[in-house]
This record gives structure tokens, sequence and C-alpha cells, in this order.
């Protein structure tokens, strides 16, 4: 019995590989789900947010609100097109392209009405004139 | 001239497909007549496809705004450098970009197997004048690059400042030709499908392309890392982006590809599983130049929505379910010559590496469509970050680099256990050494996964120095020669496996640098007024001074305005000056913004102040505070609303004094990061390696002309000359 | 106007380039035909697939000439057992003499 038949070494070697697959596959599954941050904005956010979860806030930069101290960016996002705010605290560095205004991607948790941004977990969406079809005149 | 160019892409298109066509009844009706013939017809596009990029260059240079794509990105202070490299920072340059390597690379491979495989070349004629027409039609429908304006406006809005950096506008291309290179093996692998011609025939004319395209993709890759390091202000070099991901996979399953068509070659086994890894890289290309363009998922790279989302669906839908129905129409005939003889051979690790190197691809596949796939299923669009990505891909990154240096080790076929532990004996040795100094020494066993890998690093580099000692040995033994003549001799008549080696050892030093920066830097961020001193790591860095400067940016990318710092960095003895500073582009703002407002609205950069160093690089870079200068710019706005570009520049000039004089707290971020210099040798090293694996060896050639001319040659003759 | 004239000229080049092949009833000429038996008609088609059939062989043969070296490489580098290699020599001298027994009954006649 030491010597296995060819085929069913050939098998038995096929079913460990195919439950390795099954593994990672689950795997990736389930993690990816439950360390996924959820996208969101600000209306969506202050609607109902649960405070475990992280999210993925986009929105524009309120005029006005943008306050930076201290190593603390403090400012407030709103809706696209509307007028439901958040306030951020955010710490880490600054992109580029962050004004007033412009589109934002932060990811973070809210945490008492705030939203606690993660270090360094803050995007700027460019809406520049680099991006623009038609060049500005 | 912009009329020339459309006839170009139109004519292009005509001849892609007339290609396809020819091609195709040529095979069918058995006349070769049209199998040139659509040969000269891809020819005939690579033609146009140079006068097409040409003369979009040459209107690059004469800053020609009647032409949308160069007043877009473009204009008459960009430098030339730029000037011409700016066109595939457009969506509509970088399509043609796509069409003009792929014409070249397709006529030099069809020009390469003239008079040969005549059964499939037909077919691969026909896919890559099919791939070239989708390409000629996006550009003719969806995103022309001689779209003429109307009024052409008097200057043109400049190219994106984030891209002026030379890694930036190398890094394209390289990517390009990388995703361009695949489509080679894939046409010929489709050929082969069509034709049951499934023995190893289409990869030994391909693999070159194959390893070509691999060593553009990485060197892409390579530079991306380097310029996000260098000229984004956020201190990494990878942050698993969509984009970055993209480019990645197809280099991923390339890699497994240019492993297992080994198999192939030698053995003619994993016929399907060769077929399936170059549609799959082919597939994962496509996807790669469609990310960037799509917008689709959000990435700090996606340069702008676009229109290309339904075309590149359907198409990358129709390559997978044709690929997908020719191979399983082809099953019978794609059956394994030969079984794995032994767990223990180079067969079994070849397996094993592909296996770990689809499953770390499936894994940033999944990662990356990720938002997609949940908004699918949940109805909610989430997304993973770079923690989770980490999670798989360093044990597989691991397991990866033991492999490689594992598998140069064993034999084909068989190996003995006794021989194994003889050459693995100094290696291991040597992992073992290094783990101990590095534990005696260092802090790194605060990092478990580095400390794995900086083991294997060592036992893969010296497994590397050991082959070609021992190669270079029994070369001696044989002939007599002296060393350095005997290892030379032995490269150059084993090109490919010894640039195969130097390649796993570049990986090795690569990876080592990634395990040990991404454990173990030291970051730090900081407000400081000048005067003020931070520490990080064994460093003190001290403020000395702000600067500003108008229309004298040092990096030439023409900005104008720059304001920086002075920094002293000082460890013990040691003392050097860092200058990071920030370009501010302007130009955006629109009408609220005044005429000196403008100036610092929109685009700004980060110019990093860095110290390369073999140990680790002191990283910095500054984000100054404007708000001080604020008041004085309403100001200015308010008095100087007409002022005109000379009273302009003297205003800024006055800013900039303002700035120097009497500057707010700027803020910093502060880096030392440890071996980042190794990531870029090791790439190097990569790279002399595939180089040497891809040059023609003169016993190559020899031989091809011996075959020609002796009718039988002896078995025997073949392996007097061995090594 | 410009741009049809630019369409005219660029399509009659190309044309011309193309149908060159189209344009021979018979044997390629000198520049066409780098190789052996380049262009061909309908009734040189069998030729051609077994001129075909030989190139693979050819270039089998070779992969397993450079086996063979690999494996004596190895061998000599004390990677490989005597017993090892010899059973590889073996088997792989074999299959390179099918190949190129096959590659002589291949030969045209």
């Amino acid at each position: 019995m030491l010597r296995m038949d060819a085929s069913l070494k050939r098998r038995v070697r096929l079913i460990v590989a195919l439950s390795a697959a099954v593994a990672l596959a689950g795997a990736l599954v389930y993690t990816s789900f439950s360390a996924a941050s959820t996208a969101s904005t600000p209306s969506q956010l202050l609607g109902a947010a649960e405070p475990e979860r992280s999210y993925e806030l986009t929105g524009k930069v309120v005029d006005g609100s943008v306050e930076e101290r201290g190593n603390t960016l403090r400012f407030a996002v709103r809706d696209r097109d509307g007028t439901a705010a958040v306030p951020v605290v955010y710490q880490g560095v600054v992109p580029d392209p962050f004004r007033e205004g412009r589109e934002v991607i932060v990811q973070g948790r809210m945490e008492r009405g705030t939203f606690v941004a993660e270090r360094d977990e803050l995007v700027t969406k460019c809406p520049s004139k680099f991006t623009k079809r038609s060049p500005a005149a | 001239m912009s009329a020339v160019g459309s006839a170009c892409l139109v004519v292009g298109l005509a001849c892609a497909l007339y290609a396809a066509a020819a091609a195709l009844y040529g095979a069918h009706a058995g006349d070769e007549r049209y199998v040139l013939s659509a040969r000269r017809a891809i020819y005939a596009l690579a033609g146009l496809a140079v006068l097409a990029m040409g003369l979009l260059e040459l209107a690059y240079l004469r800053s020609d705004f009647s032409l949308a794509l160069v007043a877009e990105s473009s204009s008459t202070t960009t430098p030339v450098f730029y000037k011409l490299t700016a066109v595939w920072s457009t969506q509509a340059g970088s399509l043609l970009l796509w069409v003009l390597l792929l014409s070249l690379f397709a006529s030099a491979v069809l020009h390469a197997t003239r008079g040969r495989h005549r059964e499939i070349v037909p077919y691969a004629t026909a896919v890559l004048g099919g791939i070239g027409a989708f390409f000629l039609a996006l550009l003719i429908f969806y995103a022309h690059p001689f779209e003429t304006l109307a009024s052409p406006p008097a200057e043109g809005s400049g190219l994106n400042p984030l891209l002026r950096h030379p890694a930036m506008m190398i890094h394209p291309p390289m990517l390009y030709t990388g995703y361009v290179g695949f489509s080679i093996p894939f046409a010929f692998a489709v050929g082969a499908l069509v034709t049951r011609n499934t023995g190893a025939d289409w990869i030994r004319s391909t693999r070159r392309f194959a390893l070509i395209a691999w060593t553009f993709l990485g060197a892409g890759i390579l530079l991306g890392a380097l310029w996000s390091f260098a000229e984004l202000g956020w201190g990494g070099y990878w942050a698993w982006d969509p984009v970055e991901n993209a480019s990645l996979m197809p280099w991923l399953t390339g890699t497994a590809f240019l492993h297992s068509i080994m198999l192939q070659e030698r053995r003619g086994m994993l016929r399907v599983w060769n077929v399936s890894l170059i549609v799959a890289t082919f597939v994962l290309a496509l996807l790669g130049t469609f990310l960037v363009r799509s917008g689709i998922l959000e990435s700090i790279h996606a340069f702008g929505a676009s229109t290309l989302g339904t075309p590149f669906v359907v198409f990358i839908a129709v390559v997978i379910g044709g690929s997908v129905a020719l191979i399983l129409s082809r099953l019978p005939d794609l059956r394994s010559q030969a079984r794995l003889d032994s767990l223990v051979s180079r067969e079994a690790v070849f397996l094993l590496n592909n296996l770990a190197l689809v499953g770390l691809c499936f894994v940033i596949l999944w990662g990356t469509f990720f938002p997609l796939i949940s908004e699918a299923l949940t109805g909610v669009e989430r997304s993973v970050g770079p923690p989770w990505f980490d999670r798989y891909t360093t044990p597989l990154a691991l397991v990866l680099v033991l492999l490689s240096g594992v598998g140069p080790l064993l034999t084909w076929r068989r190996a003995t256990l006794a021989s194994i532990r003889r050459v693995l004996l100094v290696p291991v040795a040597m992992a073992v050494l290094a783990l101990a100094a590095l534990l005696a020494l260092t802090r790194a066993a605060e990092s478990v996964p580095s400390l794995i890998m900086f083991c294997l690093a060592a036992f893969v580099v010296t497994v590397t120095v050991q082959e070609l000692w021992r190669g270079a040995a029994a070369r001696r033994a044989a002939s007599g020669e002296a060393w350095p003549r005997a290892l030379a001799g032995l490269v150059a008549r084993n090109r490919r496996r010894y640039g195969g080696y130097l390649v796993h050892a570049g990986i090795a030093v690569l990876l080592l640098g990634v395990a040990a920066s991404s454990a173990f830097t030291e970051r730090r961020d900081v407000r400081l007024s000048p005067g003020q001193t931070a520490r990080v790591g064994d460093y003190t860095v001290a403020y000395r001074q702000p600067t500003a400067t108008v229309l004298d940016d040092t990096t030439g990318t023409g900005a104008p305005i720059t304001l920086g710092a002075v920094l002293e960095v000082r460890r013990g003895d040691e003392r050097f000056t860092l200058t990071p500073s920030r370009n501010y582009y302007g130009g955006a703002g629109g009408a609220e913004a005044g005429v000196i407002g403008r100036f610092f609205e929109g685009e700004a950069t980060s110019e990093v102040g860095m110290r390369w160093g073999l140990g680790q690089d002191v990283w910095t870079a500054v984000r100054p505070d404007l708000r001080a200068l604020e008041d004085p710019i309403r100001e200015a706005d308010r008095r100087f609303e007409r002022a005109d570009g000379r009273v302009q520049a003297l205003i800024l000039a006055a800013l900039a004094e303002r700035y120097r004089r009497d500057p707010a707290p700027a803020a910093f971020r502060l880096q030392v990061a440890p071996l980042v210099a190794w990531i870029w040798i090791g790439g190097g090293i990569v790279m002399l390696g595939a180089l040497t694996a891809l040059w023609p060896s003169a016993g190559a050639r020899a031989r091809r002309v011996r075959s020609l001319a002796t009718a039988r040659p002896q078995t025997h003759a073949a392996t007097e000359s061995t090594i | 106007m410009e741009y049809a004239l630019a369409l005219v000229v660029l399509l009659a080049i190309a044309a011309l380039v193309v149908s060159g092949p189209l344009r021979r009833r018979e044997a390629p000429g000198p520049g066409e035909a780098p190789g052996a038996g380049e262009a061909a008609g309908p009734r040189e088609a069998g030729l051609a697939a077994g001129a075909d059939r030989r190139a693979e062989l050819e270039a089998a043969k070779q992969a397993k000439y450079r086996e063979i070296r690999d494996a004596e490489l190895d061998f000599r580098m004390g990677k490989l057992s005597e017993a090892d290699f010899q059973a590889t020599d073996r088997e792989l001298r074999a299959q390179t003499i099918a190949i190129v027994r096959e590659l002589d009954g291949s030969r045209p006649r």
C-alpha cells in the first residue's frame, strides 16, 4: 500500500490543490466583506451610520470650513449636489490639490457626529483644467 | 495636417480590417498570396501609425492649439521634453500609442516568422488585425486625436503638473509596450488553437516577445513606483491603487506564463494551462489599458473620466468568450504528453510557483474589483484598503521568493535527496547566519514577515552566486579556462538559465527593500516655524529658512511660483541640507479667484527633498501655509484687477519676498525609510537578468545556420560543447 | 478637401503595398522570399504544411539538445546523481533519436 496507484495519486493532488483554491477564495470573500469600507455620501452617513463600520466618505469640501490646528485638519464635507454636511477630523498628509469646494474621498469612522478619518486616507479628486475635455480658453 | 492625420487613422482601420479578412481568406482557400498580402497590410498599418504619431508630435512641438488634444495637454511654455511626451497623458494619444506599438510588434513578429508556421501565422495575423481594428475604431469614433477646434485658444492648458516628472513620462510607454507585447503570444496561441497545432511551436516563436513585454511592463511598474515616491508628497511607492494593481496583474500572470511554457517546451505538459495563462494575461493587459482611462474605479491615477467603458467591456467580453470557447473546443488536442515524474523536481516547483502567482493575481483582482463586486452583490459600494491586500500578498510573496531559490537547485524530471542536501547546505547556512546577525545586531525581530524576507533574500542570493560559481567551476574543470572567462562563457552559453537566476536574485533584493521599508520606516508629520527642530529616527531636522521663488523652478517643470524650505539634517557628525518645496501651477479657480489668487489656486505639486542612501533614505516634503499670504493676495486682487503680466510678476515677486520674510509655520512630513534604494537596485538587477536572457546567443545563431546546412546532424555533435 | 486628398493618396499607397503579392501570379520575386519557399499558390499548400512540420521537428530537436546539455551541466555541477543523470540522459537521447527519425521520414522526396 506504500505505492499508491498513479491515477489515485493524481486525483489526491488535484483534490488538495482544489481545496486550497477554495479555501483561499473563501477567505478572500469573507475578509473582504468584513474589512471593506462602505462608500457613502454625507446625507447617507447622517442618516444611518453604524459606529463600528469603516466608511469611505465622498463629497465636496464646504467653503470656509477648512481649519488647520497643529497637525489636525478640520473641515466639513457636503453632498455633491446638496447641503447635508458632515464635520471631518483628519490627520496626515494633505494631498496636493486639496481645496475648499473640491471633491474628496476620506476613509474613517463616525464618532459622536464627527467623521474621524484614518491617517493618510484623504484623496482629492481633481476637477481641474487638466481633466476637462475642452481646454480653458 | 490634422486632415492627413485623420486620413491615416481611416486608412489604417481599412488596412487592419483587410489584414484580418485577407489572412482568414488566405488560410481558408489555401492561397498563400493573400496571407502575404495581409502581412503587408500590417506593415502598412505600422507605417500609417508612425506617420499619425509623427504628425501629432509635430503639432505638439509647434504648439498647434487648433488641435483640441494639444490645447488641452500642452502649452507654449511647456518644456520641449514634456511637449513630446504629453501625447500619452491624453486618452486619444495613449490609444494611438497602443496602435503604434501593436503595429510595430505585429510587423516584427510577422517578419520574424515569415516562411514559418504557415498554418498558425494567418490566424495570428487575423487576430492582430482585429485588435488593431478595435483600437483604431476607438480612435476614430470615440477619442479622435486629430479633433480640431473651431476657435483655437491663444494658449493651451499645459501638461498636468503631477505628470511633469521624467519617470512619469517614460512610464506610460513602458507599460504600454508591456501590455501590447503580450498580444503577440496571445495571437499566436489563438492561431495554434484554431489550427490544432498545439505543440510548443507557437511558444518558441513568441517566447521572446513575451519576455520583452514582461521586461518593459516590469520596468514601467518600477518607474511608476519611483514616481510615486519622488513626486507624490505622501512618501510611499505603492498604495494598492486600482491603476497600480492593473499593471501588476498581467505582469504576475506573465511571470507564471514565462515559467510554465518551459514545461510545455520541454515536456509537452500544461498546454491548457499555458493557453489559458496567455489569454488571461492579454485580457488583464486590456483591462490595465482600460482602467486608467475609465474612471470606473476611484483612483488617484485615473486622469479623467471617459466614454470608452462600453466598447472596452464588449471587446474584453468577446476576447474572453471567444478564447474560452476555442480552448474548450480544442481540449482533446491539448492533452498533456507527459506526467510529473516526481514532486521533488523543478517541474513541481514551477507548478507551485504558477499556483502562487495566479493566486496572488487573483487576490489583487478581487481586491481591485471589490467595489464593483460588492455593489453588484449587496447594492452598496465598498472597498478594501492596503492592510487587506498586505494580509494575502505578504505570505504569497514569501512563498514565491522561497520557490525562486529552491527552483534553481532542483533538476528537471527528478532530483536526488543526497545531491539536494549538498547544494542546499551553503544557502541555508547563509540564511541562518543572516537570521542570527539580524537578531543580534538589529531590531529586525519586530517584524516577522520582513525578518523572514531578509533570510529568504540571503538564501536566494547565495543560491544564485553558488549556481554561477559551481557552473564556472565545472566549466573550468572541463576547459581549464581562467575564472572570469569560464564565468562569462558559462553565462553566454546558458543565457536563459542564468538570466533567469539573475532575475530571481534581483526580485529577492527588491522585495528585501520593500519588506524593510514597509516595516521600519520612521515617519513624522510636524508643523515647524523657522528655527524649530524635529526628530525623526536618528536624525534631527532643523527648519532653517523658508524659500520662495518666482519662475525659477529648479526641477524644470515650469511652475510660476515655488515655496519651500531649507532644512538642515543632522545625525552625530553627519550634516546635510535638504530643500523640499512645493510648486504652484495656478490657472484654476475660475472667475471668483482674482488675477493673483489664480496663481495659488489649482494644481500644486510636492518636490520632495531627499537624500538617497544605500542604508536609508531621508525623505522630506513641505506644505507651506498660505494663510499669511491670503490677505495680501486678496488686496492685490482688488487693487490690480487689470494688471498685465509684467505687473503680475512684480506682485508675485513681492509676495514671495513677503513669504520669505514672514512665513507661517509650515507642515512637514519627515521620513527615514530604510533600504528603499535596494528596491531600485533590485529592479536594475532584474532588468539586467531579463536582458541576459533576451540576448540572442551566438550558439543559437550558429546552430540555426548549421541545421540549415546539414541534413542530419549527429545526436552526439550537439552535446560536444556542453558547457 | 485636404482630408479627401490625403485619404485618396494614402489609400492608393496602401493599396499598392498591400496588393503586391496578389498581382504576382507565380512564384515570388527574389526580394520577397528570404526563407525556404515563401509564397506559394494553392497547389503548394500541402508542401507548405510539410515544411511547417519539419520546422517544428527541427525546433523540437534543438530543444531536446538543450535539455541534454542542461542535464549534463546539472550533473557536472553535482546537482544530479550519476544514476539519475544516466537515466535522464538515456530518456532524452531516445526521444531525440525518435524526433530525428521522424524528421528523416518527413523530408520531401
